[in-house]
């Protein structure tokens, strides 16, 4: 990992208690072999954690803040000078809104509709940051952007280019 | 060909897979299937099959065939097309391939589309893995679209212009004219993306900072209004007001604040504001109390505010939750050099973290601890450290006992408490403690000179109890072989001394050289320790017949030294007991590092002192040589083995390293203070001739009054360094001649070094010191030798 003069949000993953991943950003650029590894770091030790520890961890350079919902682990990499108790508000306003989509979200909906998930982390953060502070406003426009989306008839009698 | 399976189905077949086999079974099948449908140019299904390959990739499985599929998704007019073709983009593209380049034009009609939602996602990926060249191409459009008055895309294009400046600094000019308005704005989201921009540019430019500072008041107003104004659901966290947002306000305030009074000043009331009303029940409240108190230790805040400020984190520490105590310690652990005494007042809280649950937290701890510890409160700290280095786990053993030892010689407040506290740490975590420690220790021992028989005695008792801890094991048979003297004669002034004889110490360092606890270095250490009780002790036998056991003991080490000391007996008696004099007093050296260059008073003592301290441990193997080379009066001196001394991987080889570098190393200037006056006999030049000078300073003896001990000091006044410089020596028949080895075999030009060598002359019967030297170096290429005789020996050297 390499230091940047401003602090941002480096990565979010999603994944489960047995490891497997579920969702994956990089907010920066890393090649696959570089990617694989941090994934299976950040299991390893997010997993191997004792029950009842603090919700931070250090790996190289940077902090790693993660949190449990249900069966899912939602972990964020962060700079040494981020603020890591916000970081720990922003997954949990990401959570709200996946469960506000999907309706008392489980780890399920998720698997089936993951290009859902990446929908609606892309209209709440961009580049690391947060883009939109207000629930409404992103449930509003992954609502919209839904509806733009072509029904299957539609679909199919449209032409692609 | 029948229409591909559907996403969803996928997902479910392959979950129901019971093997790993299995699932790469069904999905190199499905691979395949997809792999001819995009060989086929099917524009209907393309955006279901990348759905599916997006799907495998996450599972691991290679997807790269897909990379172009996603290009052409993202050409489609299709909004559905367009969503997956740049989530794909964003999952299997990065900017080291070519292939991403080809998007640019796509990207580029897609900011100027009539949908938003369509400009929106093109503005998410480009913000998201746009690569230079893409954000060149494109800062235009961003530019344009940041000056919009529709919000949604207003704020996307803040944080993409954020990722261009990231990747292209110097684009940042021609995002400021957009950024005249933007704090004007209503829309949260824009306002809290503005923020964000304006502390990236912040950030980068000290001009734009400089620049920015002017929006402190309406920073402040902004800010003010989120704490002030009534319940906002769209942006309620909790009873906090978009937190999102104060927290990012508060960081660019930290910024302009930094290193500016006026800024400084205009930010003061409504940071002690936030730092009072914020409600802390919830980790909301704590966030932004944490941004809070990083601003006011960063500004030029009145130092009430300061106080204020630590004093929230004192707070923290004794939060319920656990994220807020690990991040009252990470912090304090950042102040603690800047504002020590705030600090210090929270000690005893801090001290109380050590026991905590929690490994993170405990760590940071630790560290705080040792930062807070000064010469007002080491006996206390000492206290609480020492009882956490006895009950934590064994991964902060090490950390914790280097700093019990660094913070202890820091601040020791008398030599008895230090070597105290360094036989708790030896006791209580000894196996724990660093290789290093051990040479550490011992040289601090052997300067505590009015503690030695303090110090052996208790090292004594404590390897009475227990000899699997290496270190202290170490420690304690070195000061035996030391200070064994002193253990048997009953004195100690410290404490209650007690009666052990010769024996006794005896059977405990023999009993270490059986024991299957030891380890190579610590019986080398033993074997060496009970060496050197010959000259103390009067059960010389016993010694003798112990070494000459050892003298085929399977490991080399040990029975390199038993051979040795063998000899030592044998032939080389007369020398023993100089060999195996008391040390002196060691200069200081730094702790971790390398051995300094020391001086003393300024005063330039010539020569290093080989002589007063013959390695109790034994040299590495050419002074083995050395002594079983010397010759009854030849004439010629055999050619001593002149490479320099590495590092010897003995044990007592820490050790070695602090003498060898005193002795044998290339460092010239090294002195040290011996317990012996130095020069009673005037030096004199003995040779000097081509540019080449050699000069003899001598010293007796103290052990025995028939050896001279000479050093020579070769220097080179010439412009070219002499090299494979070799000095060899002979003395008549009556002499015994010993050559120890030089310190080095280049002799620097124009004088900016000496090579010294040791040369012990055994003289008993007085007479007259006559000597023939062979100089033989090579110098500008060719190769010089020369012989002469020294005569001029002052009569003090021989007499």
């Amino acid at each position: 990992m390499y230091v940047l003069p401003v602090p941002q949000m480096r990565f979010l993953l999603l994944f489960s208690r047995q490891g497997k991943l579920r969702l994956q950003k990089w907010f920066t650029p890393l090649v696959e072999r570089e990617r694989k590894k941090v994934v299976r770091d950040m299991t390893l030790m997010v997993l191997g954690r004792p029950p009842r520890s603090c919700n931070f961890l250090h790996w190289k350079d940077l902090k790693v803040v993660y949190k449990r919902y249900a069966s899912l682990y939602f972990c964020c990499g962060l700079d040494d000078k981020d603020n890591e108790l916000l970081a720990l508000e922003v997954l949990h306003r990401y959570v709200e809104l996946l469960d506000k989509y999907f309706g008392n979200v489980c780890e399920l909906d998720i698997i089936f509709n993951f290009e859902k998930a990446y929908f609606i982390l892309d209209e709440f953060l961009m580049g690391g940051e947060v883009q939109e502070t207000s629930k409404v406003t992103v449930a509003k426009s992954i609502e919209a952007s839904d509806m733009l989306q072509e029904t299957m008839e539609e679909y199919m009698s449209k032409p692609a280019f | 060909m029948p229409a591909p399976i559907r996403l969803r189905e996928l997902i479910r077949t392959i979950r129901t897979a019971r093997t790993q086999a299995e699932e790469r079974e069904m999905i190199q099948k499905e691979c395949a299937a997809i792999r001819s449908s995009f060989r086929e140019e099917d524009n209907t299904y393309r955006c279901r099959n990348v759905a599916k390959l997006l799907y495998m990739h996450m599972l691991g499985y290679p997807a790269h065939f897909g990379q172009l599929e996603c290009l052409k998704l993202i050409a489609s007019q299709k909004f559905t097309d367009k969503r997956i073709g740049y989530l794909g983009a964003m999952l299997l593209l990065d900017e080291r391939q070519d292939v991403h380049l080809l998007m640019t034009n796509c990207i580029k009609n897609d900011l100027n589309h009539s949908t938003q939602y369509v400009q929106g996602v093109a503005l998410c990926t480009l913000g998201c893995m746009g690569s230079a060249e893409m954000c060149r191409d494109l800062a235009g459009e961003v530019e344009k679209l940041l000056k919009t008055s529709n919000s949604y895309l207003r704020k996307k294009a803040a944080l993409c212009a954020v990722h261009v400046i990231r990747k292209v600094p110097e684009l940042m000019e021609m995002f400021l004219p957009a950024t005249k308005n933007l704090l004007n704005e209503k829309n949260h989201g824009v306002l809290h993306t503005s923020v964000v921009l304006l502390t990236e540019m912040c950030e980068r430019s000290p001009d734009m900072l400089a620049h920015f500072r002017k929006l402190v008041p309406q920073l402040v107003r902004i800010l003010k209004n989120l704490i002030m104004s009534g319940y906002s659901p769209e942006h309620d966290v909790s009873g906090i007001s978009d937190p999102f947002l104060q927290v990012r306000i508060l960081r660019l305030l930290r910024i302009l604040g930094k290193g500016d009074d006026d800024s400084s000043e205009a930010m003061n009331d409504i940071l002690a504001q936030v730092a009072t009303n914020t409600e802390t029940s919830k980790n909301v409240g704590n966030a932004i109390l944490y941004e809070t108190v990083l601003t006011i230790m960063d500004i030029k805040s009145e130092s009430g505010l300061r106080v204020l400020a630590i004093n929230i984190l004192g707070r923290f520490l004794l939060n319920n939750d656990k994220n807020i105590r690990y991040v009252a310690l990470t912090s304090l652990l950042k102040t603690v050099q800047t504002d020590h005494n705030a600090v210090q007042r929270h000690r005893s809280t801090i001290v109380d973290c050590l026991k905590d649950l929690d490994v993170s937290i405990k760590r940071r701890a630790m560290e705080l601890s040792f930062a807070l510890v000064n010469g007002n409160n080491v006996r206390g700290m000492m206290k609480e450290l020492l009882h956490f280095l006895d009950m934590c786990d064994p991964e902060f053993k090490a950390d914790c006992a280097s700093g019990i030892f660094l913070a202890a010689e820091k601040y020791a407040p008398s030599k008895r408490w230090h070597i105290d506290t360094i036989m708790k740490v030896l006791t209580t975590a000894g196996s724990y403690v660093r290789d290093d420690s051990v040479p550490n220790l011992i040289q601090l021992i052997t300067n505590s000179v009015e503690m030695h028989s303090y110090t052996v005695q208790r090292l004594y008792k404590a390897v009475l109890d227990d000899i699997s801890q290496q270190p202290l094991v170490q420690v304690a048979s070195w000061c035996m072989g030391e200070y064994g003297d002193l253990l048997v004669s009953g004195q100690c002034e410290e404490e209650e001394p007690i009666h052990v004889t010769e024996d006794e110490v005896l059977d405990v360092l023999e009993g270490v050289l059986v024991s299957n606890l030891s380890s190579p270095i610590t019986r080398g250490y033993a074997l060496t320790a009970i060496m050197k009780l010959s000259t103390r002790f009067s059960s010389v036998n016993r010694i003798k017949r112990v070494v000459s056991i050892y003298g085929s003991s399977i490991d080399v080490e040990l029975q390199q030294r038993a051979v040795e000391y063998n000899a030592l007996f044998k032939k080389y008696d007369h020398m023993r007991s100089a060999l195996l004099e008391r040390m002196p007093i060691m200069e200081k050296t730094t702790t971790n590092g390398p051995t300094e260059i020391l001086h003393t008073n300024g005063e330039a003592e010539p020569s290093v002192r080989d002589s007063k301290h013959p390695p109790n441990i034994p040299q590495p193997s050419s002074q083995a040589n050395d002594l079983l080379d010397l010759l009854g009066g030849n004439d010629v001196v055999p050619v001593i083995q002149t490479e320099l001394p590495t590092k010897p991987a003995s044990s007592g080889g820490e050790l070695l390293d602090l003498l060898g570098d005193l002795s044998l190393s290339g460092r010239m200037d090294v002195k040290c203070i011996c317990f012996s006056p130095f020069l009673a006999i005037p030096p004199m030049t003995a040779y000097n001739k081509n540019g080449l000078k050699i000069d003899f300073t001598f010293e007796r003896s103290n052990s025995n009054p028939n050896v001279s001990v000479i050093t020579i000091h070769a220097s080179n006044l010439t412009e070219v360094d002499m090299a494979d410089f070799v000095f060899q020596a002979a003395v008549p028949k009556t002499f015994q001649l010993q050559l120890l080895s030089p310190s080095s075999n280049v002799v620097p030009g124009l004088n900016k070094g000496t090579v010294t060598q040791v040369i012990k002359v055994l003289n008993p019967q007085k007479q007259q010191l006559r000597m023939r030297i062979k100089l033989t170096y090579t110098h500008k290429g060719s190769s010089v030798q020369d012989l002469a005789e020294v005569n001029n020996f002052p009569t003090q050297s021989w007499q």
